[in-house]
């Protein structure tokens, strides 16, 4: 299977590689009309189906990865470096990228998969297309090249074949590490796919607005699955670490972090180009920022520049990325300044307080969050360059700078949707900020009376001072939006004499990507109330024996047993604490089957938890399992810390994190959002309203705004 | 006349509130047990787990807990929390640290993203006047359709002719 796949990759290399030279060859011919003796509408084609036997290529080395580690091949270096014959099943797939040179094969997988999709999809704009197909087929060829020379996953190991492998990464044996790290390159790999049709266009001299329509469904898209990667490496963190926090600003975090953050600002910024056929030039560096910043995220963790926890595979592919990151970087420049006289602007602002000019400062406040990320995980590098010495660059630093400016973004949430396009009155802009207002004060109120307040304790607390101006601005954000929907509805209620309910519904689908785009602003603020409890969290540790008690907030943890379990692929201590809220005993809500194998059924149950400590016994390696509790108002979370060596007797971690919950049903909301906001309108929205003519004033404040 | 004493009293306003939040963030903590919290949370373990000193969690970590002492010892002392960080840099170097040290070199790391949001803010305000020509004369152009070069127009227009993808979307929002 090793001879196999490596032919695999040989093949997808050479299929890759013809792929951007016909494809690059045709398009030139194309462009100069140079007659020729096979025609290069011919040669275009060619280019392009050799993309798509390029991913079937590629699709066969991955299976034959995979089908290696399934057949425990420990001939092969990385499935002995990487599983062990007790590995579960769902992480033998998980071995697919716990490793540097698994992670790059997935990564050209998904490069294929998208490429794949883009070239059956040629008939959308066949010139366009074929451009685009070629320059993907160029960062297709960079992977394939890794992977064949410096990176090779189907590499032999040399000797005598061990009986078992080491076995996975014990930090990788967790649910989440099946569909995270995919999750993850999907949006990684996709902003390739923007990239190249942005280069593209730029290349073609294409008019702006068609190429971004053609690409917004996949940028969208890629962003979707980049923030669930986020947010489930979020989940993961918080429920394997075993340190109470699912963000520590590590640069491994930081790296997708940053993508995130230009593919947002993009995200905005295309509405102007599509709407005023403004921030041309803007838009086509955000998107090759982007690309570049997938790149660099992945140099800086894999080439060992920073170390962090996340990494798990470090090796020299260092220079390779930088070289291709100065082949992408001259190739952008060089096409910006030969083709800039395309993008000049076509329209002017009006006003500085519009929408357009909300958009400009979004912008600025995320490329300015980009750029204070990016500096702090540069920082120690050119310290250690200047000084001779590192420093460390940790979540105090990040607390101080990110999160104001992450503040003054959520700020700009509330206030952009409240402008309308072009100019607004000074009238308008006061009628639109007093409910918001009004929240935001009265939970500055609420939130000092219930105690939340910074000097709790005797000192100000800057972190809760932080949480007390996001609790603030989270309620007059969501008021803004909530009116935004109230408005619109209650005119298509009045018109259209349906209930409220149903005048939201058609609303929504009158302009999903208006009020889908609303979802996902909601579903930021959710999660942003969640991330602001965490200035509140409280922590306790003790050693409990048989029958011994420990308090957290309302909780009280009772010690009813210590033991060990073994399995194949590991050993664990774990203690049974029957948990107690005042002095009754915890309920919680546990699954328990389903009913004619369709309904799911779940009972009330006695709360009990069981944090563990396990020992992979491939690789001897520990690893803790937390116990989590979680409900709306907080989460009761337990570590298993260990056994005292000296009475033998478990150490035990108990935190109460507030609002962490809100985190992970914010990032459901965003979903949901852009799921809406992925679906066509029902009709266009400018023509939604068939209002009569005598009606017609009435309708137009409610829409002030707004489209 | 009005119009002065009113922005009077709103600068009046804005100083005293910004004066207020200088004086709230430059409380220093007190008591010794949030003293203890809030330096363990400016220092890092220095047994390489990558954790704030405050939040290192495992059971028999070699640096932890004497590190743990020591900072206790050092706040009983009566030793200031700058004392108590130069203590620590000195003794385990500056990785220990959190956060890099707002003097020398260091301090560029404070100032840079400060100065950045700054001069994009001053860009963007200026662009924002440049592109609309705000408080120019030229106002009522505002809004209009900058030419295009015909040829350049006709070439796009003949592009959008011959493409024939429309989403039925007019720009999102």
């Amino acid at each position: 299977m090793a001879a196999f796949g490596s032919f695999c990759l040989l093949i997808a290399f050479a299929l890759a590689a013809y792929n951007l030279l016909a494809g690059a060859l045709a398009l030139r011919l194309l462009a100069t009309g140079q007659p020729t003796r096979i025609s290069p509408e011919r040669l275009a084609d060619t280019a392009r189906r050799a993309g798509i036997a390029g991913f079937v290529a590629v699709t066969g080395a991955a299976f034959a990865l995979v089908w290696s580690v399934f057949t425990n091949d420990f001939s092969i270096t990385y499935i002995l470096d990487h599983s062990n014959r007790a590995l579960p099943i769902p992480y033998k797939f998980a071995a697919l990228w716990s490793g540097q040179e698994g992670s790059l094969l997935l990564w050209a997988w998904l490069l294929g998969v998208y490429g794949f999709v883009l070239r059956l999809r040629h008939k959308t704009d066949v010139k366009l297309y074929a451009y685009a197909g070629a320059i993907l087929a160029g960062v297709q060829v960079f992977f394939l090249a890794i992977l064949v020379w410096a990176a090779p996953p189907f590499a032999l190991w040399r000797g005598a074949i061990p009986d078992d492998g080491n076995g996975l990464n014990p930090l990788l044996q967790y649910p989440e590490m099946v569909i995270h790290p995919p999750l993850l390159y999907l949006g990684y790999v996709g902003f390739s796919v923007p990239f190249a049709f942005a280069l593209a266009a730029l290349m073609m001299r294409y008019p702006g607005e068609k190429w971004i329509r053609i690409t917004r469904t996949w940028t969208m898209v890629t962003w979707v699955f980049l923030t669930c990667g986020i947010f489930l490496g979020m989940h993961w963190a918080y429920a394997v670490l075993g340190w109470g926090g699912y963000w520590g600003w590590d640069p491994v975090e930081n790296a997708s972090f940053m993508p995130w953050l230009t593919g947002t600002a993009f995200l905005h910024s295309v509405m102007m180009q599509e709407r005023k056929g403004m921030m041309k030039s803007w838009n086509v560096w955000l998107i090759f920022s982007t690309f570049l910043l997938t790149l660099l995220g992945t140099l800086l963790t894999r080439a060992g520049l920073v170390s962090s926890v996340h990494a798990f595979a470090q090796s020299s592919i260092g220079t390779w990325f930088v070289v291709f990151m100065c082949i992408v970087l001259a190739v952008c420049i060089f096409t910006y300044v030969l083709q800039r006289s395309h993008l000049k602007t076509e329209h002017q602002l009006e006003s500085l307080v519009s929408r357009e000019s909300s958009f400009l400062f979004n912008n600025l406040v995320l490329l300015t969050a980009c750029f204070v990320i990016l500096w702090g995980t540069l920082f120690p590098i050119l310290s250690e360059y200047v000084e001779g010495s590192k420093v460390t660059v940790g979540a105090p630093f990040y607390n101080n700078v990110a999160v104001p400016i992450g503040l003054f973004l959520l700020f700009l949430t509330g206030v952009g949707p409240l402008l309308p396009w072009r100019s607004t009155s000074l009238k308008a802009i006061k009628r639109n900020f007093v409910l918001p207002s009004i929240a935001l004060w009265a939970t500055v109120i609420v939130c000092l009376v219930a105690g939340a307040n910074p000097w709790a304790g005797g000192a100000f607390n800057t972190g809760r001072f932080y949480a007390l101006v996001g609790f603030a601005l989270a309620a007059a954000v969501l008021t803004a939006i909530v009116a935004e929907f109230l408005r619109g509805a209650t005119v298509i209620a009045r018109q259209t004499g349906r209930n409220l309910f149903a005048a939201h519904w058609l609303l929504t689908r009158r302009n999903t990507r208006r009020y889908g785009g609303y979802l996902v602003h909601i579903g930021v603020v959710i999660s942003v109330v969640g991330l602001c409890g965490a200035a509140f969290n409280r922590n306790t540790e003790s050693e409990l024996g048989l029958h011994d008690r420990m308090s957290v907030g309302p909780y009280t943890l009772v010690q009813v047993g210590a033991t060990q379990d073994t399995n194949p692929n590991y050993d664990s201590d774990y203690a049974l604490l029957d948990v107690y809220k005042g002095n009754q005993r915890a309920r919680t809500i546990e699954f328990d089957g389903f009913l004619f194998h369709l309904v799911p059924i779940f009972h009330i149950v006695p709360l009990q938890m069981a944090p563990e400590k396990r020992v992979y016994l491939a690789s001897g390696q520990p690893q803790t399992m937390v116990a989590i509790h979680s409900t709306p108002e907080w989460d009761l979370y337990v570590v298993y810390e260990g056994a005292n060596p000296d009475t033998g007797q478990p150490i035990i971690k108990a935190f109460l994190n507030p609002l962490v919950g809100w985190i992970w049903i914010g990032l459901v909301v965003m979903v949901f959002g852009s799921i809406i906001a992925l679906v066509p309108s029902l009709v266009p929205a400018t023509t939604a309203l068939r209002v009569p003519a005598a009606q017609t004033a009435s309708v137009a404040p409610a829409l002030k705004g707004g489209a | 006349m009005a119009t002065p004493l009113r922005f009077r009293f709103w600068m009046r306003a804005v100083e005293v509130s910004v004066l207020a939040v200088a004086i709230c963030f430059s409380i220093g903590a007190t008591d010794a047990s949030a003293r203890f919290n809030n330096l363990g949370h400016r220092l890092m373990c220095t047994c390489g787990c990558a954790q704030l000193l405050g939040e290192c969690n495992h059971v028999g970590c070699p640096e932890s807990g004497h590190e743990l002492k020591e900072l206790t010892a050092a706040i009983a002392s009566g030793l200031s929390d700058q004392q108590i960080l130069d203590a620590f840099a000195a003794k385990y170097g500056a990785t220990v640290l959190a956060a890099p040290p707002a003097k020398g070199f260091d301090l560029v790391a404070w100032i840079a993203p400060f100065a950045v949001f700054a001069a994009a803010l001053l860009g963007t305000i200026l662009l924002i006047r440049r592109w609309g020509g705000l408080g120019k004369t030229h106002a009522a152009a505002a809004g209009k359709p900058v030419a295009l070069d015909p040829a350049e127009q006709e070439r796009m227009e003949r592009i959008r002719r011959e493409t024939s993808v429309d989403t039925g979307s007019k720009g999102g929002f």
